[in-house]
């Protein structure tokens, strides 16, 4: 070891670091593509950091100068589009891997016993990966962002009592206006940014400290080598790196095909009335929230009470939290689950794709009605699931992976 | 009692009183923070009345305006549309206003100052999207006995043409009725010396 090297690691836990969270950090040798979308939502929050602070510096947080500095972003800043579009592709693709994550989650009970905490972690991410896209959203100051905010604003208003007044103080004004685009910016860019990173940081602890899942769902702390080291594990560095490497490869080609060829994804990722100044004298005909959001807010639509909507809304994102306490099952893999959380799950996932376009298309009686009962099935996923997972029997998984 | 146990305890006291005054400080720390959140001495100036000449207005015409940034509008009815008001009210949640705090209560169908104009809010009162005029007395994707009204587009609520909300709909409760006084063919909107 160099001198120079020496001087800094007898100060600063260099190789101790490396080894223990790379090079003897061990995971499970044999795991699928869903493992994958982990490091792929850690790639886009750096590509989310770095895009957004090239984009903070020409935006304009003012009512005035909010929208029209999206254009002289997108006109006159030499590659300002490309910029722009990084961050709008990769809020969504964001919003997809960590779907996909969450999901994996589901599958291989990635939640349970002993990694409650990852579990709780990883869905603090996912909340304030919501709040900071819809910050986001508002900032350019289109039609959207303008009657987005008013009705999310308008959420608070239907709690009980301090509603209205909660309203006029997130808005920091009677309607929205410029003090509400210049605090949502500041929340935006500083304050849920460190949040985010102070989370995925408590995340990867947590993680490392349990070790990662497999799809066989089994402990692979029970059959270790004479050093303490799992026999199904290889050393993150370099095997997992290497492997996710090729992932990522895939991705960013899936990634740049859309931010240079489909930015919009016909409506889905930038929707059509944005590109239309803010606007409080009209509501446009239709208005739908992003992809990522619309399956709460078809279950909101479902409901014909104000506080009822809200009330399901956030029952629906908090039930997530509390998944590792209803599922009773004595295995975690849906390889050796039971027949009944197989139909579950995938009726499941049904019903959530299907809220997912409701959410985006105008209310007939035909689809509230639809949107009714996948809220209906949504939820009754999670109520029953101690019931059928502790019922079912289970297949027993293997010993080894 | 041993020297050592009586420390304790005043080491507990003390521990206690230190951390008592610590969360004693938050409230007064937080303070600032939470207050500068609230509407600027600016924001809370503005919001002066507007004023409209109504003489221009056609029967059966809406003409929207801006008050505090926000839509209102000014509503002339027909005759006939006045009269058929009692008709829809087995349609309506609140008929007669009783949720809401309504200004101008018992004074006319119109809900206003006036037997003829409308003055509503033009904010949705369920999540504040601006609801449409739709007049006409025909089957609707929405309703299919419509007789008129206001639909509000993003959640599908309902109102009669003097802004009362329909049953079964997310919006909880009636448009509201702007503070509002006629001089001549002159409204104002946002000024009305009889209701402070």
């Amino acid at each position: 070891m160099n001198t120079v090297f020496k001087w800094f690691n007898d100060r600063l836990p260099i190789v101790n670091t490396f080894e223990r969270h790379l090079s003897k950090h061990p995971v499970p040798k044999k795991v699928n593509f869903w493992y994958l979308f982990g490091a792929l939502a850690s790639v886009v929050l750096i590509i989310q950091i770095i895009s957004g602070i090239w984009l903070m510096m020409p935006y304009q947080n003012t009512e005035e100068g909010a929208f029209s500095s999206i254009e002289f972003i997108m006109r006159d800043v030499d590659y300002g589009w490309v910029i722009r579009y990084m961050h709008t592709t990769g809020a969504s693709m964001f919003f997809a891997v960590v779907y996909l994550h969450m999901f994996r989650g589901l599958l291989y009970g990635s939640y349970k016993k002993p990694r409650e905490l990852v579990w709780i972690f990883g869905m603090t991410i996912y909340l304030v990966m919501m709040a900071e896209g819809f910050l986001g959203y508002v900032l350019p100051y289109g039609q959207m962002s303008y009657w987005g905010a008013q009705v999310i604003i308008s959420l608070f208003g239907a709690i009980p009592y301090i509603g209205e007044s909660l309203e006029v103080w997130v808005r920091g004004d009677y309607y929205i206006s410029g003090s509400t685009v210049s605090r949502f910016f500041a929340l935006h860019v500083v304050a849920l940014p460190l949040m985010l990173i102070a989370l995925v940081f408590m995340h990867l602890v947590a993680l490392h400290e349990v070790g990662a899942g497999n799809p066989e769902g089994i402990d692979i702390e029970e059959h270790l080598d004479e050093d303490g080291v799992p026999l199904d594990s290889v050393p993150f560095f370099p095997y997992k790196v290497l492997n996710a490497l090729v992932g990522i490869g895939v991705f960013m080609t899936v990634f740049s095909i859309i931010m240079f060829f489909f930015p919009e994804a016909g409506g889905y990722f930038i929707e059509k009335a944005n590109f239309e100044e803010a606007n409080p004298l009209s509501t446009p005909e239709h208005i739908a929230p992003v992809w990522y959001y619309s399956p709460y807010y078809a279950m909101l639509r479902a409901v014909p009470d104000k506080l009822g909507g809200l009330i399901v809304m956030a029952g629906a994102i908090a039930i997530l939290f509390v998944v590792p306490w209803l599922d009773r099952s004595k295995v975690n893999s849906i390889r050796y689950k039971g027949i009944f959380s197989k139909i579950a799950i995938s009726l499941f996932a049904i019903s959530f794709l299907t809220l997912g376009y409701l959410g985006t298309v105008p209310v007939t009686e035909l689809r509230t009605l639809m949107s009714v009962i996948c809220t209906a099935i949504y939820f009754l996923f999670f109520f029953l699931m101690p019931i059928y997972t502790s019922l079912e029997s289970t297949k027993q998984p293997p010993e080894r992976l | 009692m041993t020297e050592s146990t009586k420390n304790n305890k005043r080491r507990k006291v003390l521990i206690g009183m230190t951390a008592a005054f610590g969360a004693a400080g938050i409230p007064f720390a937080a303070t600032p923070f939470i207050a500068a959140w609230n509407p600027s001495a600016k924001a809370k100036a503005l919001g002066a009345a507007v004023k409209v000449d109504i003489s221009k207005i056609e029967e059966g015409q809406i003409v929207q305006v801006a008050w505090r940034k926000q839509p209102v509008f000014v509503l002339r009815h027909t005759k006939s549309s006045i009269s058929n008001l009692p008709s829809v009210e087995t349609k309506l949640a609140d008929p007669n206003s009783l949720a809401i705090d309504e200004p101008y209560r018992d004074l006319y169908p119109t809900r206003s100052k006036s037997d003829e104009f409308s003055i509503l809010a033009g904010v949705c009162t369920h999540l504040g999207c601006s609801p449409k005029y739709h007049p006409e007395v025909e089957p609707k994707p929405w309703d299919a006995t419509w007789t008129g009204g206001f639909f509000c587009p993003c959640h599908g609520s309902m109102f009669d043409i003097v802004g009362r909300v329909f049953k079964g709909v997310p919006a909880p409760t009636n448009l509201k009725v702007p503070p509002h006084n006629f001089q001549g063919s002159i409204l104002t909107i946002g000024e009305d010396k009889e209701i402070t």
